[in-house]
């Protein structure tokens, strides 16, 4: 009953879509104000019925409904219940339900707040959004119905791909698709304003905050992802340039180079064209993403399943889209007026420049991507592009960006003046040199790339905190003068001065993890020890252990450092008897920024154990500066600035009557 | 600057930027690309010892022979060729005899190919998509190594030789 409930509010949905795609256009053609209107309710409505399909699904799986395709196949009676509700995205037919309920999660936050956009902008963005919802809900529909039922009925399940048995599938999956679809909403305003002829600063104001917000989710959902990958894998790498994260790369990149044309945009109402170009851009690369993984062109622990009709059906709403909206693009483009131009040494130079070099940098992402898969196609040999190709041209494309990233914000509008930039960062200039000469003589004999590396990151980050210092005279003007005057600086320039810092401290983690990284992989029997980095490893005994659903083989290691016991660490190994699979169960020990990483191989007949350990010197900084972008991120889109929205007297006296 | 000096400095740059991004692309790609064989391709082609290439096919039964230190040795055939493959790692979790595998490495001199990292990246199927395609364009391929699943199953675990 509930299945059918579920499938039925998925139908509904899907007719409410239909009249959102078309009535608010025409509406917006007529000038009829009611018949706009409709938008506002249809994605409301569509709202609730997706939520309530969802629902269902989670109900289903969490009472274990196995005459239901879906539960059979990737759940089991006996798996923990949080599994039980994250298994409903972690197969196909769910996951891309839940991108739906995102997509309608997102439609419904702009109908609820957009009553101060321009009513038939608000209409045809809405009907756009309705286009992508109902070409999904088809998709759904007639390629991967979540609520099949199954004739007979079996007892037991086939349960959830143990490697996804964990909380990362509880964060990473959502975080993700708030981000990829969270760009609908730029690319439906990008469109709107395609057909409407119509651009300007308010638009860029209206849309930055839903990219702003997009991004910070994909941000928090990539680093989520690389975090999972580390600890579940089972050895210690956190990003491995499989094509699956690359798609969540470049539209990472694309909506990074989004962010900061929207604010030339918004600031100086120039770069128009580009940013619809790049808002079309961004959610092209997420639809992408959404193909190379849901197609099953890519054999990767994303593809959940591979079917011919669905790549073919993804393929066409890729085209569709893509096509349909740089096509609208190239015929409506010449007809937007150009914005006013700038110096080329400015702050809207500098952002230029920054669009450059992310969008390059993107592209060849794109391309280390579908190369192979191209190639394939022309010629059938099968190749792999991996970690090495995008060493040598994604890395040398970030150098000169990263350099820039501090004189940015110390530029001034319209005309800056670079020598001045240059002297206000001399500081952050001297701290990075003194990085590089301190760690080249403490490294003497090592690489010389990695102290240079990491003196950019200082530099970066020391850029970032000597913009703050200007901008509150910080010993320049008495102490209370520039505690006030932090208190009055915009979050957007708090937001900025974070997460530029926050990509310095993610370089100086993945500089310091890669060169600096040290292991040990060998055979140990009880009683041995190992020594790594300067820590000894005494492993104790072997156990046998039952889990809920799994036996696990579990290791007991002592950690101890010069003769002092530190900690204990349980690696284990896990056999999951329904799909005869095994999983390692990494074990961590963190030490500032650093980590100690154990993982398991297997006994051999002496009773020995394979054993993998890793020091990791930083490692835990790699994730942290994206969390630190993400909150720079948020404490931009709490600028009252944003908030507030373009300010229009009428909305203003409505504000008023509501609060009294 | 002029309207027309500011356009030309803008559009200069992008191509500059441009073109030096295009130049790394085609470099890396000559470079540090990894092509895909399978042992009757690796015998076909000969392929110079020290080319890195990824080798894939099935673990010949009763090849795989532990040593000492982790050591390992075992043989991939693809029904018409074998290839002995030397490795010293952790294998992972997912690697059976009779079993499609992935190694990439290179070989050596005496025509043994060293690997530096064993994927075992498939279903529960035990297949690589790659091992599967080369098998059925050779002929080789036997219905009971892929059955059709619903849900696939990946792990990808790599050993690094330092």
């Amino acid at each position: 009953m509930i299945a059918e409930a579920g499938h039925y509010a998925l139908v509904l949905a899907l007719g409410l879509a239909l009249i959102q795609s078309v009535v608010p256009m025409l509406g917006a053609r007529w000038g009829d104000v009611a018949l706009m209107n409709v938008a506002r309710s249809t994605a409301l409505a569509q709202l609730l019925f997706v939520g309530a399909s969802f629902t269902a699904l989670v109900m289903l799986h969490v009472t274990s409904d196995f005459s239901v395709v879906n539960v059979f196949e990737n759940s089991h009676s006996m798996k923990p219940l949080i599994y039980k509700i994250t298994g409903v995205w972690g197969n196909h037919e769910g996951s891309m339900l839940l991108w739906v309920s995102i997509l309608a999660l997102f439609g419904g936050l702009v109908a609820a707040f957009g009553n101060n956009l321009p009513l038939t902008l608000r209409a045809h963005v809405l009907a756009v959004q309705a286009w992508i919802a109902s070409a999904f809900y088809f998709f759904i529909l007639l390629t991967s119905n979540p609520f099949l039922r199954i004739a007979n009925p079996p007892i037991e399940g086939r349960d959830l791909n143990p490697v996804l048995q964990d909380v990362g599938l509880a964060v990473h999956p959502p975080m993700l698709y708030l981000g990829y679809v969270g760009f609908s909403i730029s690319f439906s305003f990008a469109v709107a304003a395609l057909i409407e002829g119509r651009i300007d600063a308010a638009w860029a104001r209206w849309v930055r905050p839903w990219t702003l917000l997009a991004w910070i989710f994909l941000t928090l959902g990539i680093a989520m992802g690389s975090y999972w990958a580390y600890y579940e894998l089972g050895w210690g790498g956190w990003w491995f340039w499989d094509p699956v994260e690359n798609a969540s790369l470049m539209p990472w990149l694309a909506g990074t180079a989004l962010l900061h044309s929207a604010v030339v945009m918004e600031k100086r109402n120039a770069l128009r064209v580009w940013t619809i170009l790049l808002s079309i851009l961004t959610f092209s690369l997420s639809l992408l993403g959404t193909f190379l993984v849901r197609s099953g062109v890519l054999t990767s622990v994303h593809a959940f399943a591979t079917d011919p009709a669905r790549g073919v059906f993804i393929l066409l709403i890729l085209c569709l889209f893509i096509g349909g909206s740089l096509s609208l693009y190239a015929a409506r483009a010449t007809s937007l007026k150009q914005g006013g131009l700038f110096a080329p040494i400015s702050r809207e130079g500098a952002l230029v420049l920054n669009n450059l070099f992310l969008t390059t940098a993107c592209a060849t992402v794109f391309i280390g991507t579908l190369y192979p898969l191209a190639l394939e196609v022309l010629t059938g040999d099968k190749i792999s592009v991996g970690a090495p190709f995008f060493n040598l041209t994604f890395a040398p494309l970030f150098v000169p960006l990263m350099i820039a990233v501090p004189f940015g914000p110390s530029l001034a509008w319209k005309r800056g003046d670079l020598l001045g930039a240059a002297q206000r960062l001399t500081a952050a200039g001297i701290l990075a040199l003194i990085a590089i000469a301190v760690l080249w003589a403490w490294t003497r004999g090592g690489s010389s790339f990695a102290p240079l590396a990491i003196g950019l990151a200082v530099f970066v980050v020391a850029g970032a905190l000597t913009d703050l210092a200007e901008r509150i005279g910080l010993f320049r003007l008495p102490f209370g003068t520039s505690v006030q005057r932090a208190r009055g600086l915009p979050r957007a320039a708090w937001g900025t001065a974070f997460a530029h810092a926050g990509v310095g401290i993610a370089l100086i983690g993945i500089v310091c993890e890669t060169t600096w990284n040290s292991e040990y992989i060998g055979t140990l029997k009880p009683g041995d020890i190992a020594k790594v980095a300067g820590y000894e490893l005494k492993l104790d005994d072997i156990g046998q252990r039952q889990g809920p659903n799994f036996r696990e083989m579990v290791a007991r290691f002592t950690v101890g450092r010069d003769g002092n016991t530190l900690s204990v660490m349980t690696p284990s190994k896990r056999n999951f008897t329904t799909r005869g699979a095994s999983t390692t169960e990494a074990a961590l020990l963190t030490r500032g920024a650093s980590q100690l990483y154990i993982s398991l191989g297997d006994i051999a007949a002496d009773g020995g154990i394979a054993v993998r350990i890793y020091h990791k010197p930083m490692v835990l900084l790699i994730w942290f500066g994206p969390v630190l972008m993400a909150f720079g991120g948020l404490l931009s889109l709490s600028d009252r600035r944003l908030r507030v929205g373009a300010p229009k007297p009428a909305k203003a006296a409505r504000a008023l009557q509501a609060a009294e | 600057m002029t309207r027309k000096q500011r356009r030309l400095v803008m559009i200069g740059g992008s191509l500059a930027v441009l073109a030096v991004a295009a130049a790394l692309v085609l470099n890396a790609l000559r470079d540090s690309i990894v092509f895909f064989s399978t042992p009757s391709m690796v015998a076909e082609k000969h392929i110079a010892a020290g080319k890195r290439f990824r080798l894939g096919g099935l673990v010949q039964p009763g090849s795989l022979k532990r040593g000492d230190n982790l050591a390992v040795t075992f043989e991939v055939a693809d029904g018409s060729a074998a290839l002995p493959v030397a490795y010293k790692g952790i294998l992972p979790d997912l690697f059976r005899e009779g079993q499609g595998v992935v190694a990439e490495g290179a070989l050596d001199q005496s025509g043994v190919f060293r690997a530096d990292t064993v994927l075992a990246k498939h279903d529960e199927t035990y297949m690589p998509k790659e091992v599967a395609d080369a098998l059925k364009k050779q002929g080789h391929w036997k219905d009971d190594y892929g059955k059709p699943s619903a849900s696939a199953e990946t792990q990808q675990v790599k050993g690094v030789m330092r």
